[in-house]
């Protein structure tokens, strides 16, 4: 039975769901843009307030299915914070990109999304687990999609139907075949009986296991199951693209890390080894195919492959370092591509998202405060000092080292090293001078329209930038928030 | 807290440069020029007030603060004689880089500014750093502004140029990395303290076989930087391709704190490893120096002729670090000042030649001092310098370098290494020739150099002639943390070691004159010999 505490305990999820009913209502009365939008920032921020007062000191179990703690509760706040900051380049992307068109509905769809990947990060059973995600990936296939005039978002909406649909039946199987030669889909439960399991159960159990990391692995975007990614991203408008990147993908590795913990999966050498093959593979892979890439969605696609990779270094080393540097990297990560595909949507010209990387061209002295924020989202992927990608990617190699995970941190190494070619290529593209404009101090445009959007996620930019600053000279009080409740 | 206080001023004035270049494009050049005097102007005051010869105490100034607790790592500066050395030489250059700079950078000039004090901030940060995470954080800081400074205001080739210093630096600076980290969980398993900080890592004890790829990390970081043979090729382009500034600071500064990351953290952190790496690392300097002769020699850029020089120049600091000797060592110090000297000066002196005449290739000058007579004698002062003529700084470091390692265990490669002698006159007198004498090629109408140039050029070379006739004034400041660092770095063997303090050497390096240096030398060889047998062994 469900108690008031249990209510309680879920609160910031009660509201969001209550919200999206109340924002759909607020549609059907009165289809407004700005309504809708200001709706959905508001019922974000209820929910946020509702984690800060909230917040839990003790974990509490909701049967098997969910559980209420601290460092669930920290995933939720970052995935309420990410959504707040795409609901506002939505709106700027929705208005500018998309004009005429129905627009409201993005929101409730936004929000639908996140309360999947909320629930997602609470979850310690397979059921709830399976429609948390199958939530999310929903309400993620017609955001995609969502502007439905273009070929490339249609094509991109499709793909990922299609391949989600297909993953989701491999974590569907895997989780019956795991259920089977255990008995339980707790994942507690599971630490407890697969140690007595041997024999023809065990193989089901492994080749459960196997299956499910197909799953999950296609979630995450890992290589091998990483195909999908950049034309989605390529397809989809900036701010979903960077929600994928940050809300989808974060609340999966909340998922993974409390999975790998709860049922104690490092017991398993075959699977340790098979998501360190897939770290290495995604690490080298991803960073090797962005070289490639002259459409900027499409390389920051495949970086955030490589990302995701040096992230699983920490999930794989475990012990008392890995999950916090998981978490610490996850977050600092969170924050930059936000910024990063913010900025895209900034740049972009009316009608035309900025992809190309000509785009960028002689931006350093045509729009100084966005390339200079540009530089820095992208020096902070590419993980160097003074930004919160170097103090990001510092833990993670540390928690490598510690476990002396050396081939993992060696391909650490050399990604990233291949990483900085891609992302000094995009700064020193900002750099050049336009050939024939003849650079001009101050922006011209003076639109009134735009000036606002301008300002509002100007703002939302310099804010995030000051965090990827703030975070690579003094990350201290972010790391002993997160040690708190690792 | 001065020490934080010159990297906050440092880092101040970039960012106010780069505000003040809104009105007009004087203001970021004057309020750089000032922030960099007063930089120098400080480390005059910390030379003057605290001379180290006298105190016995590590650190002149050291400050530590809380940083990232929890991972052990902490905002811990130190000073001592071979850092301040290092900032006095950081400080001069960049009151030179900004002059120099003065016209030949038009435009963008407050981003310019910025990136160039940022640069000088992160060196700074590299000299002064005692913690081996904010090393490293310094290290990787002094990256990015220097990427800027090539890729967007050099020569023709930036980009690809820019690119390649980019990733040279930041792979093996990646390399080095690790290495921390192993040390950081080294000395944390050994102790059960996790620490960043220099002083307690600093004699960790580790089988020789992770000692030894430890140690690698941070070799290959350093060697890089001073472009030893193999991992050189970054450096000619990068050189070539840079601004005057740029390269002022790549070859003055940037190749330093390569020297000083083996004789700061290599050779202490690591003494029986470094011991077992010298054959090789004395190798691979000797072949810098003689490989980077040879393709100084063979070029037909100005400012790529001068790259090979460093690279020669470099080698001699491998070949004095791993010799093990206080000579050497005294003499490496020597070499990292008075080649940032030399090199800088003749760089600027071919990104004068190409301001005026828009060319760096040798076949096109000829004859020049007819038009130039100026630079032409700061230019024969420099190339001079650079193959090493008494009475000049070079000298002084080449011949302490040889001497010493000659007392080590490596005579055959240094007497090889002797033959630069040689080589150092044929590339430098071909400068001569090629530039300044010989056929007008084609007749230039030029500018010689003006106030602010001569300034620049008068100051340095009133720098090397000084360090040339009075070397002792680097060697006083300089005697306490060598000799610490040789400490170091020898294997203990009990029952010689009374014998080692019995003989004094006190005053082998206080000495005005250079031809002194070699009489008093010559007449203490076996004495020192013997230490040294005692040392290497």
């Amino acid at each position: 039975m469900i108690s008031t505490q249990d209510i309680t305990g879920l609160l910031p999820v009660v509201i969001l769901g209550g919200g999206i009913l109340l924002t759909l209502l607020l549609i059907a009365i009165s289809r407004r843009h700005v309504l809708t939008f200001v709706s959905t920032l508001l019922i974000l921020t209820a929910s946020l307030i509702a984690v800060f007062v909230n917040w839990p000191a003790q974990s509490h179990a909701i049967d098997e299915l969910f559980v209420v703690d601290a460092f669930g509760y920290y995933y939720l706040a970052l995935i309420l914070l990410a959504t707040f900051v795409v609901a506002i380049f939505g709106y700027l992307s929705l208005r500018d990109f998309y004009p005429e068109k129905r627009k409201e509905e993005f929101y409730p769809l936004l929000m639908l999304a996140a309360l999947g990947s909320a629930m997602l990060v609470f979850s310690t059973h397979f059921i709830t687990f399976f429609v948390s995600l199958e939530i999310m990936s929903i309400s993620l296939y017609s955001l995609i999609a969502y502007y439905r005039e273009r070929p490339k978002a249609i094509e991109a909406g499709l793909k990922y139907l299609i391949l989600a649909a297909l993953a989701a039946s491999f974590l569907l199987l895997g989780m019956a075949l795991v259920y089977a030669a255990t008995g339980t889909m707790a994942f507690h439960d599971l630490a407890t009986i697969t140690p007595a399991i041997n024999g023809t159960s065990q193989l089901m159990l492994l080749a459960g296991f196997a299956l499910m990391i197909v799953g999950i692995g296609f979630e995450l975007a890992a290589v091998p199951f990483h195909m999908w990614t950049p034309d989605i991203y390529e397809g989809a408008s900036s701010p979903i693209s960077a929600f994928i990147a940050t809300v989808a993908k974060g609340s999966i590795v909340a998922l993974l890390l409390r999975f790998f913990i709860m049922a104690d999966l490092y017991r398993f050498g075959n699977i340790v080894w098979v998501f360190t093959i897939m770290s290495v593979l995604s690490m080298l892979i991803g960073n090797i195919l962005a070289l490639f890439q002259n459409n900027v969605k499409r390389m920051l696609a495949y970086s955030s492959i490589a990302h995701f990779g040096y992230l699983m270094v920490a999930i794989i080393a475990g012990q008392e370092m890995g999950p916090p540097a998981a978490t610490f990297y996850l977050t600092i990560y969170v924050i930059t591509i936000l910024a990063a595909f913010g900025l895209i949507t900034l740049v972009s010209k009316s009608q035309e998202e900025a992809i190309d990387i000509e785009d960028y061209q002689g931006l350093f002295w045509k729009r100084p405060i966005l390339a200079i924020a540009f530089t820095v989202s992208l020096l902070s992927l590419a993980g160097i000092p003074l930004t919160a990608g170097f103090t990001g990617k510092f833990f993670v190699l540390t928690a490598g080292v510690g476990q002396a995970q050396w081939l993992l941190v060696i391909a650490l190494v050399l990604g990233s090293t291949i990483g900085l070619y891609y992302y000094l290529r995009l700064i020193v593209v900002m750099m050049h001078q336009e050939k024939d404009v003849v650079p001009v101090a101050h922006p011209v445009k003076k639109d009134d329209a735009k000036t606002s959007s301008i300002l509002a996620g100007g703002l939302a930019i310099m804010l995030l930038t000051i965090f990827v600053i703030w975070l690579g000279t003094y990350p201290s009080w972010l790391l002993d928030l997160i040690s708190g409740f690792h | 807290m001065i020490l934080v206080w010159i990297i906050i001023l440092l880092m101040g004035t970039g960012l106010l440069a780069w505000l003040a270049s809104r009105w007009n494009t004087f203001l970021p050049r004057l309020i750089s020029l000032a922030g960099t005097i007063t930089y120098f102007g400080i480390t005059l005051w910390l030379w003057h007030g605290h001379d180290p010869g006298v105190g016995n105490q590590e650190w002149i100034i050291s400050y530590t603060a809380k940083w990232i607790p929890t991972f052990g790592i902490q905002f811990k500066l130190a000073m001592d004689g071979l850092s301040l050395l290092m900032l006095l030489l950081t400080s001069f250059l960049g009151v030179i880089c900004v002059l120099v700079s003065w016209k030949e950078i038009n435009s963008r000039v407050g981003f310019f500014h910025f990136n160039l004090l940022f640069e000088l901030a992160g060196i700074t940060g590299v000299f002064l750093s005692l913690d081996l995470f904010l090393f490293y954080f310094s290290w990787e800081l002094m990256l990015v502004p220097m990427y800027f400074l090539i890729s967007i205001w050099g020569h023709e080739d930036r980009i690809y140029a820019g690119k390649k210093f980019f990733l040279f630096t930041q792979a093996s600076g990646l390399l080095m990395l690790l290495s921390i980290l192993g040390l950081y969980f080294v000395h944390g398993q050994n102790t059960g303290v996790y620490t960043f900080d220099y002083e307690q890592l600093v004699g960790t004890t580790m089988a020789p076989q992770i000692g030894f790829i430890l140690m690698l990390g941070f070799v290959v970081a350093f060697c890089v930087k001073l472009s030893t043979v193999p991992l050189h090729s970054w450096l000619p382009d990068a050189h070539t391709q840079a601004p005057t500034a740029g390269s002022v600071i790549l070859a003055g500064l940037l190749l330093k704190t390569g020297a000083y990351g083996l004789i700061r953290f290599a050779l202490p952190l690591f003494p029986e490893a470094s011991h077992r790496l010298a054959p090789l690392a004395v190798l691979l300097g000797v072949v810098s120096i003689l490989y980077g002769a040879k393709l100084a020699f063979a070029q037909t850029d100005f400012k790529r002729l001068v790259a090979y020089i460093s690279v020669s120049h470099m080698g001699f600091i491998l070949l004095g670090v791993y010799s093990f000797n206080e000579m050497a060592m005294q003499g490496v110090v020597m070499q990292m000042i008075v080649h940032a000297i030399s090199t800088g000066a003749l760089f600027i002196i071919a990104g004068a030649v190409y301001d005026r005449i828009h060319t760096r290739d040798l076949h096109q000058m000829g004859g020049l001092w007819r038009q130039v007579p100026r630079m032409g004698t700061m230019g024969l002062v420099f190339v001079m310098a650079s193959m090493g003529l008494p009475g000049l700084g070079n000298f002084i470091a080449e011949i302490l370098i040889l001497i010493g390692s000659y007392q080590g265990d490596f005579k055959v490669l240094t007497v090889i290494a002797t033959v630069i002698l040689i080589t150092a006159t044929a590339y430098a007198l071909r400068i001569m020739q090629k530039v300044f004498y010989g056929k007008e090629h084609k007749v230039w109408k030029i500018p010689d150099f003006d106030v602010r140039e001569m300034i620049v050029m008068l100051s340095l070379t009133g720098v090397i002639i000084w360090l040339g006739w009075y070397p002792a004034s680097v060697f006083r400041v300089s005697q306490t943390p060598v000799q610490k660092v040789i400490e170091k770095v020898r294997i203990p063997k009990p029952d010689q070691e009374e014998e080692m303090e019995s003989v004094d050497r006190a005053d082998i390096f206080n000495i005005a004159n250079p031809v002194d240096v070699k009489y008093v030398t010559i007449k203490k060889v076996d004495q020192v010999q013997k230490i040294n047998l005692i040392q290497t062994e």
